[in-house]
């Protein structure tokens, strides 16, 4: 804890630091200070646009131009930051950027890279500088350094790449580090790891750490502090258990209620409404009601899917008359049914096939074996043309980036009366009347379906992305990761929504995530996908609890729960 | 590696294989030889002996392997215009192209790339935008226009340069090169700038683009973070990035230069292929054309060859998946 190390001269002292990107716009940051100890973490938390990066760039002073920024003071160890001398960046203050796939020159070895750092800014070359990048690779846990060393980046996995990035940041002993969303962009089962390796360094030798998150469950796993930015301005500085369990501001305890706990089901999330979506509405009135309800389909409980025995194995080198073929088994005999009114939530890390999986119940990709079954007919082995649109009919995805899924051209009117107008409606009125009361129904203004898509933000398009798929009256809705491009205060509103959804109109949906929290507050009952094996199947909260196969034991275990105390915040 | 060489080199013979037999048709189609090289009164008899004597009567096939066979020993026919061996011809044109070719290739590079990576930091200023507008002018003023404007300025009025021919050549083995003389190098100076220019312009637009991309990439903006210095990540860590087109374009393009460097050795008199191309089209010299063609058809593969290597010694991502 910060207040065993701190000594009498703060590490890191920031007063007033404001950013503009435009000379005479609002700034970006407004007036914000922090002080961080050496060896301390402190973290930025806040949704996009609050200005949390911009405290990065700016004490990287790489605020692009024509933006500035200014300090009242700015001091590492009470002397002044200064920017004008060379070895201030990266020996003074050094960085961890967010996606190890591109943040390393692909040209360059390991070895170039880090000789370039410590032969520029400590003098170091030949031997010396060779054997310092031996050490720092080996400081930052990769097995073998003294030969991958020689490696290029694209040799090395995510994980293995991100603590490249941290050997580069820290290898001239930086005093402070910004660690800017270092684990974002990795897979889940590695973040862990990653977190604790900048944590152990960051004691081990004594560097300050800014780091700069929208992950709570990072921000719970190694931070010491915690600051709250909104808009720019910072909400509330508190120690991390006391702010995760107690927070003070109203826009913390917001931010805290809206982070889907792993460790227990709480339904819906407590959040008040927003300003730029309007509540949920039922005021549709019968022309909604007797649109989305035409297509029931069969009773609440009953089967609406089921997938028996499917393998897809996908070929990756063409390779010459069959020989050194490469085949990859994406599915391996996976079986698994939804049913009506029942949220399935299918989870395993990236490559472990559940996209594979929702693209062959979406009819997208054939199966290399095995049968799909949904409501009357099977779609695998294939069966007449007109069964198969019925069967697509009755499904409808929502993807996971909303600002490719949604047309740029096309109003989003259009674009949600598409499968209105497919189901044989002309009625130009009625449409329009329909549309209108399904943007009500999932939290848009009537009056905005007028609009384009780049009007709206990434929550609101989600908002219209699920419109569109609820007009085509879907019995199965599949939703692939749909909240994981979202600010966390607006994932939990769309979770909210969904589930709302799902009770009201008796929804079967199969819910794809990687996100063990959300999908904790979400399913019903989950699968989890070990490359392509389902190993295990059960209701929620018995899987989280008990877990019986080794592999859903290890991801439950790299969840979050140091600092996230057993009962709930009080909001 | 070795065992993508090999592969590609398969590949090249290939579409070798394939311009020599387009180049042993012209023979068939372009013309019939003995009506050309018979006298105007030959009979009959005789020229069906000629026919024979140069192995024109036998199967068609045998006729190409016969002609592969002859070409992969370095005889490439008679010039029917001047009654000497092709090859020979050819052998005596080429030094004077390549080093023509090759200087221009230099200068446009030596030029080109930093232009490139200057325009590309600095976009806003005097001299990026008057270097940009000046390339605009270089690659749409046609090459005999600027060509005709250098004579002008510096052989005519400054009387510096010399306005056509090499110069004095020595004699190394059987390539003669102008390099190593004075009034040689002096010679090769305007063609050589006129032919650069267009490429110039290209390689400079090409870099800068390229640097645009690569200085806003997120391991630049990490290596400045870390405060390397400026100078190192914009001519070493980001140029080896940007680079990997300009290798493609610069190898296609000194392909062209060599096989189309016609209009700069007519404006100059250069004593090179093209001249020697153009003389040879306007008298339907057929041996001579054909052997042209195969000789731009295997400089294009050897060059698109190396550009290959090229990229596999640049990126090693590459060469991973080569292996």
């Amino acid at each position: 804890m910060p207040s065993t190390r701190a000594s009498t001269d703060p590490r890191l002292v920031v007063e007033g630091l404001s950013v503009r990107y435009r000379p005479g716009a609002a700034p970006a940051v407004d007036g914000v200070d922090i002080t961080a100890a050496a060896g301390e973490i402190v973290a930025i938390v806040g949704e996009s646009g609050a200005g949390k990066s911009s405290i990065g760039a700016a004490l990287l002073d790489l605020v692009d131009k024509p933006g500035t920024w200014h300090a009242a003071r700015a001091t590492l160890d009470g002397e002044p930051i200064d920017y004008r001398a060379r070895h201030t960046r990266g020996r003074d203050v050094s960085v961890i950027f967010q996606d190890p796939q591109t943040a390393l020159n692909p040209l360059f070895t390991v070895a170039e890279q880090l000789i370039q750092m410590v032969g520029y800014h400590e003098g170091l070359s030949g031997r010396a500088a060779l054997a310092r990048a031996v050490e720092m690779l080996e400081a930052v846990g990769i097995p073998d350094p003294a030969q991958r060393v020689h490696q290029y980046p694209h040799q090395f996995s995510g994980g293995m790449r991100q603590r490249v990035v941290i050997a580069l940041a820290l290898a001239c002993n930086p005093r402070l580090v910004i660690a800017d969303e270092p684990t974002s962009a990795l897979d889940v089962s590695v973040r862990g790891q990653i977190l604790d390796l900048i944590a152990a360094l960051a004691r081990e030798r004594g560097t300050a750490v800014l780091l700069i998150t929208h992950d709570m469950a990072a921000v719970s796993r190694i931070a010491d502090t915690v600051t709250v930015m909104k808009a720019g301005r910072v909400v509330e500085t508190a120690p991390t258990e006391a702010l995760l369990n107690d927070p003070q501001a109203p826009y913390s305890k917001m931010l805290i209620a809206a982070v889907p706990p792993g460790d227990r089901k709480i339904g819906r999330f407590a959040i008040p409404p927003r300003d730029d979506v309007a509540a949920p509405a039922i005021v549709a009135g019968a022309d909604l009601d007797a649109w989305l309800r035409a297509h029931a389909g069969p009773s609440v409980g009953e089967t609406v899917l089921a997938v028996e025995g499917v393998d897809k194995i996908f070929q990756l080198t063409p390779g010459l008359f069959g020989r050194g073929r490469k085949l990859f088994q994406a599915l391996d005999d996976v079986s698994l049914t939804v049913r009506r009114g029942e949220a399935f939530g299918l989870v395993g890390e990236s490559g472990s096939g559940k996209s594979t999986l929702a693209k062959i119940v979406a009819g997208l990709q054939t199966p290399t074996k095995g049968r799909v079954v949904f409501g009357p007919h099977a779609l695998h082995p294939a069966s007449r043309e007109v069964e198969i649109r019925d069967y697509r009919r009755g499904l409808q995805m929502v993807f996971q980036d909303p600002f490719s899924s949604l047309n740029r051209r096309m109003r989003v009117g259009e674009a949600v009366a598409e499968p209105i107008r497919t189901a044989g409606i002309d009625d130009r009125h009625k449409m329009r009347a329909i549309v209108a009361a399904l943007f009500e129904r999932v939290g848009l203004p009537a009056a905005s379906i007028d609009r384009h898509p780049h009007a709206f933000s990434g929550g609101q398009r989600q908002r219209i992305a699920l419109a569109r798929a609820l007009a085509g009256r879907p019995r199965l809705l599949i939703c692939d990761e749909p909240t994981s491009a979202l600010d966390v205060s607006i994932q939990a509103e769309l979770l909210n929504l969904l589930m709302d959804l799902k009770d009201d109109l008796g929804l079967a949906m199969l819910f794809i995530t990687h996100d063990l929290p959300v999908v904790r507050q979400v399913a019903d009952r989950i699968g989890v996908l070990e490359r392509g094996v389902l190993v295990e199947t059960g209701e929620t909260d018995t899987v989280f609890d008990h877990p019986a196969a080794p592999y859903t034991m290890k991801l439950i275990d790299e969840l979050p729960h140091r600092h996230m105390a057993t009962q709930g915040p009080t909001p | 590696m070795i065992g993508f060489i090999v592969r590609r080199l398969a590949q090249a013979l290939v579409v070798m294989a394939a311009i020599a037999l387009i180049s042993f048709l012209m023979f068939r189609y372009v013309g019939d030889p003995v009506a050309v090289m018979a006298r105007e009164d030959a009979s009959v008899t005789e020229r069906q002996e000629l026919r024979e004597k140069l192995g024109l009567d036998r199967p068609v096939v045998v006729q190409f392997v016969d002609f592969i066979g002859r070409v992969v020993q370095g005889d490439l026919g008679i010039s029917y215009r001047n009654q000497r061996p092709v090859a020979d011809l050819i052998k005596e044109r080429l030094p004077a192209t390549l080093e023509l070719v090759m200087m221009a290739t230099l200068l446009s590079l030596a030029i080109g790339i930093p232009l490139g990576v200057i325009t590309a930091v600095n976009r806003t200023g005097w001299l990026p935008t008057l270097v940009q507008s000046v390339s605009l002018v270089g690659i749409s003023v046609p090459t005999f226009v600027t060509g005709i404007m250098l004579i002008l300025v510096f052989a005519v009025t400054l009387r510096w340069l010399p306005s056509f021919g090499r110069g004095d050549t020595v004699q190394i083995g059987w390539w003669t090169t102008g390099l190593l003389t004075i009034s040689g190098l002096k010679a090769l100076i305007l063609p050589s700038l006129t032919l650069a220019l267009y490429q110039m312009t290209l390689i400079m637009r090409l870099v800068r683009a390229e640097m645009i991309e690569v200085l806003s990439s997120d391991y630049v903006r990490f290596a400045r973070a870390r405060g390397l210095p400026a100078r190192m990540i914009h001519y070493k860590l980001a140029l080896k990035n940007a680079l990997m087109p300009v290798i493609t374009i610069t190898g296609m393009q000194i392909g062209g230069l060599i096989a189309f460097a016609v209009v700069t050795e007519t404006v100059f008199q250069w004593p090179g292929l093209g001249l020697l191309f153009i003389q040879a089209v306007s008298f339907a010299d057929v041996p001579v054309m054909a052997a042209y063609l195969l000789l731009v058809g295997l400089l294009f593969v050897v060059l698109n060859a190396l550009v290959d290597i090229a990229y596999l010694v640049l990126d090693p991502r590459l060469r991973t998946r080569a292996s």
